[in-house]
């Protein structure tokens, strides 16, 4: 499935190409107009069927990055140091698989043997400053013929079917919003201008989501993502963020983006008109392309659409195949029944 | 045009003991202006005191010939007075110092007139050993004058900077309190030197930005203004010394540092690594893991997106009035900036397509 396909590429923030490469060669032949920007974003615009008044111009945003990270340097003794791109915890980065670079060269990140350690120590987080990927290299000249500084990596995660309904993979955040993209062009052409952009460095803060609502100026925008899904057993009183299999969460608020309230109230009526289940995302938690998109230019209602998923930012992510499709098809309806008499003030 | 090559170690003296608080740039403006004057067919002051030098092109198209922008910023981190406290000045910072290397430091105070001043330390006899820094607002700026006349001469909201001479620590290592980012200011001087003699299709803004140190203020609306088709942000880098880190740090004397990463185009760090190798300029590559706390990170988003590079000029020290550079990575930096530019042409951008091969340095 395209989902398997997306989550295995291979595309940190500002290396997309990846990725990029996927999504476009399976869509442009859908779309009416395709542009690659000069950050990377991919721009597509699909007329409005039909004729009469200008139509209603809807952008639905998914991000094509992934957390990752990127080699700084090479040691003397070929171990390779590296930063983090995006936000991930350095927690669960000791003895994980990754693959770096255009050459795509396997490596592991490596933290000494726990013999060696003392209690103190154990208690501790390694900072992933105190980490490093060994690629095999003898020295710092074979380390560098293979991977340069500035080269970026990723996990090595494959894509699985995991328990009952689920699929466990790395990059669902986003690569779960860009199959639900690309499946919404394939059910259009709309009634309405349809301007789908699959954005890159949404992770390092939301850089091309930026520039793209600036190219786009829509009317109204739909943010594809997965969101943070923090279900796990926990003290009475502590509500999830998300939960998996409770169908696509809405945004009411996160750190960067209110959401148009009278926007998000006709997306919860048209879920139920619809018949699916559908969840508010506990408010003032992550962030996404909206906090961007929203407001620029003139600005737009925006609001976020969501698959929960579990363990996102990790090498290993876990959605509900139903909450996708759940996803796909009240984002769909949303946009066909949405005018701007629903949401203006 | 100039008759006299450029002096730039004199240059780089007086652009860093020029006073130039983020927002207060007016002093420093006006030095630049004079440097970019003799190379620039038009010079203007926009709205947010960015100074927008344009050397025009030979190239087709007019006034809508290709625009690569420079950007240096010419502000400086500073202080100002917050409050006047029985004849001692009491401040707050603009931009970000660690306070902890601001006792016992001469300072100018921009009252009324101007004001010799030192940071107050109290002694250690008196205040006991302590391993804990003093906070900024128990620091105090004492000017040596009567109650009276402090209240009569400085007003609160007025700047204060770090009062420190430039000084030649050896033949190429200069010493001075705002080399960031001045230095890269000079290297810009530098480059348009060099294209006054060399000819060159593209139209070259030449921008001394404002208020790069208070969020990249002036970039943003500069980069909105000229439109450029390339944007080139110098500032400077981490320079190794103890306590820095090898993956922030880049080598004094080792040339220019290049960035990569998501903040940079990749065709552009690619142009500006093969003039280094075709031109024989050292130069050294620095890793960023995302935006820039640079110009470099305005400049890319603005409006629908510009290609956008970084160069950093490796700076020992930065944020104290002891920062550190090399006369000969400044020059580099003038250089390698003119012959990339002297470079672009009609096809340039054609160029600047995504290969999608994930930015692999191959």
């Amino acid at each position: 499935m395209m989902l398997e396909k997306l989550s295995n590429a291979f595309g940190p923030s500002g290396c997309e190409g990846d990725v990029r490469r996927i999504v476009i060669s399976d869509i442009k032949s859908r779309v009416d107009e395709l542009t690659v920007d000069h950050l990377g974003n991919v721009i597509c615009r699909m007329k409005a069927t039909g004729r009469g008044k200008k139509p209603l111009r809807i952008m639905a945003a998914a991000h094509l990055d992934e957390v990752g990270m990127i080699i700084t340097h090479a040691d003397d003794d070929g171990f390779l140091h590296f930063d983090k791109i995006g936000g991930i915890d350095d927690r669960i980065l000791p003895a994980k698989g990754v693959v770096i670079g255009a050459g795509k060269v396997p490596g592991v990140i490596i933290a000494k043997p726990v013999h060696l350690t003392s209690a103190e120590e154990r208690g501790k987080v390694i900072s992933h400053d105190d980490l490093v990927i060994d690629i095999g290299a003898a020295n710092k000249d074979a380390a560098v013929k293979k991977c340069a500084p500035g080269d970026y990596a990723t996990f090595d995660t494959r894509f699985r079917r995991f328990g009952r309904g689920l699929v466990a993979g790395k990059a669902f955040d986003d690569r779960v919003g860009c199959a639900v993209l690309i499946e919404l062009i394939k059910r259009g052409p709309y009634p309405f201008e349809f301007c789908p952009v699959f954005t890159t460095m949404e992770e390092v803060g939301l850089r091309g989501a930026k520039v793209a609502a600036f190219k786009v100026r829509p009317d109204i925008a739909l943010v594809l993502e997965s969101t943070i899904c923090e279900d796990s057993p926990k003290e009475k009183d502590r509500g999830s963020v998300t939960a998996i299999g409770k169908g696509p969460a809405l945004s009411l608020a996160d750190r960067g983006l209110i959401v148009n309230r009278k926007l998000v109230r006709f997306a919860a009526r048209r879920a139920a008109a619809l018949g699916v289940p559908c969840q508010f995302k506990q408010p003032g938690i992550g962030g996404t392309d909206g906090g961007a998109i929203h407001k620029e230019g003139e600005g737009a209602p925006t609001l976020p659409v969501s698959v929960p998923a579990r363990y996102i930012h990790s090498p290993m992510a876990v959605i509900s195949l139903r909450d996708f499709h759940h996803t796909i098809d009240l984002a769909e309806d949303v946009m066909r029944h949405v005018t701007l008499a629903d949401i203006q003030p | 045009m100039k008759d006299e090559p450029m002096d730039v170690k004199a240059l780089l003296k007086s652009l860093s003991e020029a006073c130039g608080v983020s927002g207060y740039e007016d002093e420093v403006r006006g030095v630049i202006r004079q440097a970019f004057e003799p190379y620039c067919d038009e010079i203007r002051v926009d709205t947010m005191g960015n100074l927008i030098g344009l050397k025009k092109g030979s190239g087709k198209g007019g006034a809508r010939r290709k625009r690569v922008m420079l950007a240096g910023h010419m502000d400086e981190i500073g202080l100002m007075v917050t409050e006047i406290d029985q004849g001692f000045i009491r401040f707050t910072q603009v931009g970000g110092y660690d306070t902890r290397v601001l006792p016992a430091q001469a300072v100018t105070v921009f009252g009324r007139e101007r004001l010799p001043g030192i940071i107050a330390s109290v002694p250690p006899h008196v205040s006991g050993s302590s391993d804990k820094s003093t906070p900024m607002d128990e620091l105090y700026v004492d000017v040596g004058l009567s109650e009276s006349q402090v209240n009569k001469l400085a007003r609160v909201g007025d700047l204060i900077t770090l009062d420190r001479p430039c000084v030649e620590l050896s033949d190429d290592l200069l010493c001075g309190k705002a080399f960031d980012d001045r230095a890269s200011v000079a290297a810009i001087v530098t480059c348009l030197e060099i294209l006054s003699q060399t000819a060159h299709e593209w139209d070259v803004y030449a921008v001394a930005t404002v208020q790069e140190e208070v969020g990249l203020r002036g970039a943003t609306t500069g980069a909105f203004g000229i439109a450029p088709d390339l944007g080139i942000a110098i500032d400077v880098g981490f320079g190794k010394q103890p306590g820095v880190k090898e993956k922030f740090a880049i080598i004094l004397g080792k040339g220019p540092a290049l960035a990569r990463g998501p903040n940079i185009h990749p065709k552009l760090f690619a142009g500006l690594k093969a003039t280094a190798e075709k031109f024989e300029i050292p130069y050294q590559v620095e890793v960023t893991s995302g935006g820039t706390g640079t110009d470099a990170n305005a400049i890319q988003l603005t409006r629908d997106g510009i290609p956008t590079g970084l160069i950093s000029i490796p700076e020992r020290n930065m944020h104290t009035p002891v920062e550190t550079i090399s006369i000969k990575d400044v020059e580099r930096t003038g250089r390698l900036l003119a012959c990339y530019i002297a470079g672009l042409d009609a096809d340039t951008m054609g160029q600047f397509v995504w290969d999608d091969d994930n930015g692999g340095e191959k």
